[in-house]
């Protein structure tokens, strides 16, 4: 009788975590890991194939700016990519709507539409971004990383 | 002795008062991922969805399952974050899912013409049902998956027209 109850309290405390940490995480802030060194050196500064997703950087991630859809030039972004919604990308914010941009591809000056921004990875020899698939929608960005917390691990 | 007493009494106001808020903050995480991952209810209105949604304004509520697991069809009312202002969310048809060939009348006010167009990878073709008074895809190309926030399954308000919507009339 007593390990039941034991079993149902701890069953409703887990519950009432995960929901309150679920809502957090959604709100407020969360922790993501960073892969791949589009972004180096500003994340992930050595790849190290061996060590492989041991060596990622955390980043603590802030959700307030979704409430406005405020970001600035120079924000590091998470955002879903535009081909595949359950791929998420982390680029810096290079254009704002009304930017001009320059393509040194194609030798060409865009303005970057309404309601879109144009992101770039800090490693541009090896980032896949606007520079491939366009402007990507302003509403996709996920949300804005502070990089207050950046754990490596060893 | 007093002061022990009183302070005894603050101590079980507080403690009181604490587990209240967290009934309430329990209540609002609960409110939070309801709305988030299972459904949410939301006013429609607007000339771009006639005959299938009022001017004035329904009340309909969106499931949230079925845009997580990539079950959304044509034909299919969603409401979609607009690529163009991202604090609005429209409520319109899917026409077209990646890879289909969709045909549309650009402007049906000035001319009959008719373009085509292959929905590219990872995007949606929406339109509104009213294809004169409509913002949509034809306006603004197709929109990326990932802004569908939900598909709508039932109208709530007003009461006479309690029930799903109806497919589009041709």
């Amino acid at each position: 009788m007593a390990a039941q109850n034991f079993l149902w309290s701890f069953t409703k405390n887990c519950f009432t975590f995960g929901l309150i940490g679920l809502t957090i995480s959604d709100r407020y802030a969360s922790i993501v890991p960073v892969r791949g060194s589009s972004m180096s050196p500003t994340f992930n500064l050595t790849t190290d194939s061996f060590m492989g997703s041991l060596s990622d950087d955390y980043v603590l991630v802030e959700k307030f700016c979704l409430q406005k859809y405020k970001f600035s030039h120079g924000d590091v972004i998470v955002f879903c990519s535009p081909s595949n919604h359950k791929e998420k990308h982390v680029k810096r914010i290079i254009g704002l709507p009304g930017d001009w941009i320059g393509t040194p591809m194609t030798n060409d000056v865009m303005k970057v539409p309404n309601g879109h921004c144009w992101v770039e990875g800090d490693n541009p020899s090896s980032s896949l971004d606007s520079r491939s698939f366009g402007p990507v929608k302003s509403t996709m960005p996920y949300i804005r990383l502070k990089k207050l917390l950046k754990l490596l691990l060893w | 002795m007093g002061v022990r007493n009183q302070l005894s009494l603050f101590v079980t106001f507080a403690k009181e008062g604490f587990e209240k808020s967290l009934l309430v903050g329990k209540f609002f995480c609960c409110l939070h991922v309801v709305n988030t991952y299972v459904c949410t209810p939301a006013l429609a209105y607007g000339p771009s969805m006639l005959p299938t949604i009022n001017l004035t304004g329904d009340l309909v509520l969106a499931e949230r399952i079925s845009t997580r697991f990539n079950k959304v069809c044509p034909g299919d009312v969603v409401l979609v974050r607009s690529p163009v202002v991202p604090r609005r969310i429209v409520t319109k048809r899917v026409i077209g899912m990646e890879g289909d060939r969709v045909s549309y009348v650009a402007d049906p006010k000035s001319s009959d013409k008719f373009e085509t167009v292959v929905v590219p990878k990872g995007h949606v073709w929406i339109e509104g049902d009213n294809f004169y008074e409509s913002n949509d895809s034809r306006k603004f190309g197709a929109v990326p998956y990932g802004l569908i926030e939900g598909r709508v399954f039932l109208r709530i308000w007003p009461p006479k027209d309690f029930g799903s919507l109806g497919r589009r009339a041709e």
